[in-house]
């Protein structure tokens, strides 16, 4: 029995508590992300936003969730009950799950497995499903039409990240993502392929259906797009999805363009316990600027038109990612320089 | 008995459980959109297995084209055609002992062609030369090595079929309509406001 309980007891233990270590924060970090989003919106519209609940407004979302937990849940009568209250669980469960690969310092990271990156694509590819199993089972024209667009939009844009991606593992030779922030170490691979963050950053904008791209939604035409028959939990979910997989995102592009958890210019005053909060801190510094910056293309940008959104995926990203990563397997081969080569 | 090969043998039960039963749900469901569903659910548990086989980039690249890109547009369909399903499935059930039939067909044939494996004789040296050591290299990166060294020749043709197929899929359904009032972003982009508008000075009862 003590053999079992070291042998599975102790390491179910550790994996729960590292688990919860990284859900718990993400949680409030979703929760104060609505709330950010709310005052930089106000901010960009010279008002004042959330100020009542608690000092600055700052228990608001604690607020909204308990408003929304007192809800009651309503499922239509023509809905496809299974798939209708799958949808917001799938849509939850996928934003969380992709967690587990991203490395928030050296060798901090629940799962180091080789194919890091790849998983990150297949759940972000996910993502789709629960939109159109919402849009589908809610047995409502607003809501299908909404999946509808959604799922045209999300894999369109995947197309391009994809050879985004590609662009990255050929710079870098590996498809682990701490491999991929440690071969950042001479520089951020936002500058050598400039071009590819500014696609990569458009398109994870469209990817998690965020303004301009927020066609799914369409309050103006769809009334509120694949989410209008939910209530209550059903719709907190979705919601706090979208909000992780923005984070989820911002963390992708961090990793990927920014250097991860790696101080500018190889600052780095600290050793030891300290020198890991140093490379968290700038970890978590990136992730929030890149969110501000969703938060302000937001403010500032007007939604697209559909044929645009299509246009720009297909006609503008695709060749344009295309062309650059022939380009740098030409420019690495050429000079040398593919990891792995010579 | 070893606590790896336990979780092992749990995770494998699991997946391929999981698996046959959603096989099975594929062709039960009542409802198309359900059908989908649960083959995508069986997509997963397949790719759980090749993870369990150690083949991580063949479990991620089955749920990236497969689940993420194929299956999307299976449901895009399944949702939109507008047949009475209900009424296709009535007679489903006397094409069963077909189905069976042709199910064992492929069973015995598989069982064969295993029976009769052997090794080609140039197989030991060929496999050797352009592989490097298992243990010492990612799943990728051992693909990889293969696939652009040994086998490029099949692989460029099957990335020309595929490319062929998407041609030919293109001709088949683009129809040239006549009348069709295209947006033309270049010319709007390129149009300066020397084009657009031209201030008039008006002079009172005389007009433009």
């Amino acid at each position: 029995m003590a053999d079992f309980l070291r042998n599975f007891g102790l390491p179910t233990v550790i994996l729960v508590a590292e688990i919860l270590a990284i859900i718990v924060p993400l949680l409030l970090a979703v929760a104060y992300l609505t709330f950010a989003e709310r005052k930089v919106l106000a901010a960009a519209q010279l008002r004042k936003g959330p100020n009542v609940v608690g000092p600055f407004g700052l228990f608001q979302p604690l607020a909204d969730g308990l408003k929304l937990l007192m809800k009651e849940t309503v499922i239509p009568t023509g809905a496809n009950r299974g798939v209708f209250i799958a949808a917001p669980i799938l849509t939850f469960v996928l934003s969380l799950i992709a967690w587990a690969v991203i490395p928030f310092d050296d060798g901090m990271v629940i799962a180091n497995i080789n194919v890091g990156i790849l998983y990150l694509f297949a759940i972000s590819s996910l993502g789709v499903y629960g939109i159109i199993m919402a849009g589908w089972s809610s047995n409502s024209k607003y809501a299908f039409l909404g999946a509808l667009r959604a799922a045209a939009q999300m894999v369109s844009y995947e197309v391009s990240m994809g050879f985004v991606m590609v662009s990255v593992l050929l710079c870098v030779g590996s498809l682990n993502l701490s491999a991929i922030v440690e071969a950042q170490r001479t520089v951020w691979f936002a500058l050598p392929l400039l071009p590819m963050f500014i696609v990569f950053f458009i398109s994870t904008l469209a990817e998690t259906n965020r303004s301009p791209f927020d066609l799914v939604e369409g309050e103006s035409e769809l009334v509120a797009g694949f989410f209008v028959e939910y209530s209550s939990m059903t719709f907190a979910l979705f919601y706090l999805g979208e909000y992780a997989n923005m984070i989820l995102m911002s963390a992708m592009t961090t990793v990927l363009f920014l250097g991860g958890w790696l101080a500018p210019f190889g600052w780095m005053p600290f050793t030891g316990a300290l020198g890991h909060v140093w490379s968290m801190f700038w970890f978590f510094a990136k992730i929030a600027f890149v969110l501000f910056c969703f938060l302000w293309v937001r403010a500032t940008m007007p939604r697209f038109r559909y044929d645009q959104l299509m246009r720009l995926g297909w006609k503008v990203f695709l060749p344009l990612s295309l062309f650059w990563l022939v380009a740098t397997a030409g420019f690495l081969v050429t000079f040398g320089l593919l990891p792995g080569q010579g | 008995m070893d606590v790896g090969t336990v979780i092992h043998a749990i995770c494998f039960y699991a997946f391929a459980g999981v698996a046959v039963a959603s096989g099975v749900m594929v062709i039960a469901a009542r409802n198309p959109v359900h059908s989908v569903l649960f083959l995508i659910l069986a997509f997963f548990n397949a790719a759980g297995l090749f993870v369990l086989l150690g083949a991580e980039f063949l479990a991620m690249i089955l749920v990236i084209v497969y689940v993420g890109a194929v299956a999307v547009l299976f449901l895009f369909v399944v949702m939109m055609l507008d047949i009475n399903f209900t009424a296709l499935r009535q007679g489903a059930l006397q094409y069963l002992p077909i189905g069976a039939l042709i199910g064992l067909i492929l069973l015995v044939e598989l069982v064969l062609v295993f029976g009769a494996w052997t090794m080609a004789p140039d197989f030991a040296a060929s496999a050797v030369a352009p592989t490097p050591p298992i243990a010492q290299v990612t799943n990728t990166a051992a693909l990889g090595a293969l696939l652009y060294t040994r086998y490029i020749y099949a692989f460029q043709v099957s990335g020309l079929i595929l490319l062929v197929a998407m041609i030919g899929a293109i001709v088949l359904t683009l129809r040239g309509r006549e009348g069709v009032r295209r947006q033309k972003i270049s010319t709007q982009v390129s149009r300066a406001r020397a084009d657009a508008v031209e201030v008039v000075k008006v002079r009172p009862r005389q007009g433009v």
